[in-house]
């Protein structure tokens, strides 16, 4: 495979700092954009749109390392740190872009978390990453164990969450957040099948052993 | 035959209005796509000439009525109301147009009619979110008879001294300034005078969400964001929201139309 070598030299080339770097800039740049009027007549809404969307976009990137190398031998795996903090990072300017530019009034805002279900649900997804930005560290691996890597499976849920509060976001059922949901849900449902396939290898292993059945 | 309107109507309010800019490029027009900026974008394909209403149901002289011909029969005017949508964004826009009480004495409206509908057109190879928008077309709203009769109710032609851009629901819109916008409805084709409620669009979509009257109200909240305050359009980045007024700030003059209503019930 050409391709996927050429893909993997590549990305081994280009250092992580970069990710991070261009992941940084790019809500700044957003909001520089808002800020100057080009992002249209109403940039509050405009500005927390795209930061969602980013932050799903970037969900996707990560949850889709994993499938990439097992399907086709891309091999993405150094970047996978730097996107999970940086998810955090974009759904967290998405989250501060809702308080203060847009809800404003803190009493409406608490109101709004408990009383809204399409709010609801974006905090819960939100909270279930918080635990997982602080623990993407080499120090909390160590410390973890294999804890780390049950921990890291709310990511799951956070990427289904996500998905249901952008569906619940629109007036009616729109295009945009049906395919994100599908996309999300292929990324999950293809871990379901691999880990069944697995069990089913493992199994199959043991029962030839033994011969039972 | 129309006297040009000297000064300014008692019904128009004296806060700025929004740019022409603004008014014409920020629309919620399903049949044009779902973004804001999909009408500005698409409905340049709309044909609008020639225009005519059919008018029909409960009335004296049903049948189809020319625009060009109504608008000599009617007295035109500048309205500059507030404009508060569902979606709890706010703007000020003059309207041009005539009052719609004008329309439904031309026609003559019988005794027994209680409710007023109306429908937008639909045009497939024109309307590029026929198809794409899953909405049951064409899009329907309705009013009461004594709102559609109260004298702040217009039927808009025209926004600043321009004809009604086609985003904005050329060439003739209904303009309810006390009801969320989407009451509003755009590029009207179809009147029809009934004894029934009619069914209109996002009430048939979500009927726990968009009740019948949808009047402005601060107090009762979309089951999924509060409609307490607006983000005021034109502001910014770093606008202020403002307080929404019952009503919308009409509360002077339609809250006799709801007395002994619950409107929490009735939303």
């Amino acid at each position: 495979m050409v391709i996927t070598d050429h893909i993997n030299s590549g990305a081994r080339k280009l250092p992580i700092w970069v990710v991070y770097a261009a992941g940084l800039v790019w809500p700044v740049w957003l909001f520089y954009l808002a800020a100057t009027g080009a992002m249209g007549i109403d940039p509050v809404k405009a500005l927390e749109h795209e930061l969602g969307e980013l932050g799903l976009q970037a969900l996707i990137v990560g949850l889709a390392i994993t499938p990439l190398r097992a399907m086709v031998g891309v091999n993405l795996i150094r970047f996978r740190r730097a996107i999970g903090i940086l998810t955090f990072y974009f759904v967290s300017a998405h989250l501060l872009v809702w308080l203060i530019l847009d809800v404003q009034i803190l009493s409406e805002i608490w109101k709004d978390i408990l009383k809204r279900p399409y709010i609801t649900v974006g905090m819960a997804a939100f909270v279930l990453m918080t635990p997982l930005a602080v623990t993407s560290n080499s120090w909390s691996v160590r410390k973890l164990g294999p804890r780390w890597r049950k921990l890291h499976k709310l990511v799951y849920r956070t990427a289904a969450l996500g998905g249901i509060h952008y569906i619940m976001v629109g007036k009616t059922w729109e295009a945009e957040s049906l395919i994100y949901m599908v996309v999300i849900l292929a990324l999950l449902g293809w871990r379901v099948h691999d880990s069944r396939k697995k069990q089913r290898g493992r199994a199959a292993q043991s029962g030839s052993s033994t011969k039972l059945a | 035959a129309i006297a040009p309107a000297l000064g300014a109507s008692k019904y128009s309010t004296d806060a700025a209005p929004n740019t022409f800019d603004e008014i014409s490029a920020y629309n919620n027009f399903y049949e044009f796509g779902t973004g804001k900026e999909d009408p500005a974008r698409h409905a340049h394909q709309l044909t609008i000439d020639p225009w005519s209403v059919q008018i029909g149901g409960m009335v004296d002289k049903p049948g189809s009525y020319g625009l060009e011909d109504i608008l000599t029969k009617v007295s035109q005017e500048e309205r500059i109301y507030r404009f508060r949508c569902v979606e709890a964004w706010s703007m000020v826009i003059p309207w041009y147009g005539f009052e719609l009480n004008q329309l439904l004495n031309m026609a003559g409206v019988q005794s027994g009619a209680k409710y007023v509908a109306f429908e937008t057109l639909v045009r497939e190879e024109e309307m590029p979110g026929i198809r794409s928008v899953n909405i049951e077309w064409p899009y329907r709203e309705g009013l009461r008879l004594d709102e559609a009769m109260h004298p702040l109710t217009i039927m808009a032609t025209g926004i600043y001294d321009k004809p009604m851009p086609k985003q904005n629901g050329a060439p003739l819109r209904l303009i309810v300034p006390w009801k969320y916008g989407f009451k509003s409805i755009k590029s009207i084709v179809r009147v029809t005078l009934t004894d029934k409620q009619p069914q209109t669009t996002w009430n048939m979509l979500q009927p726990r969400e968009y009740g019948f009257y949808s009047n402005v109200n601060p107090q009762v909240s979309h089951p999924r964001w509060s409609q307490a305050t607006e983000r005021t359009i034109g502001g910014g980045l770093f606008a202020k929201r403002k307080e929404t007024l019952m009503f919308n700030g009409y509360e002077e003059e339609v809250a006799g139309l709801y007395t002994g209503m619950d409107l929490a019930k009735n939303f």
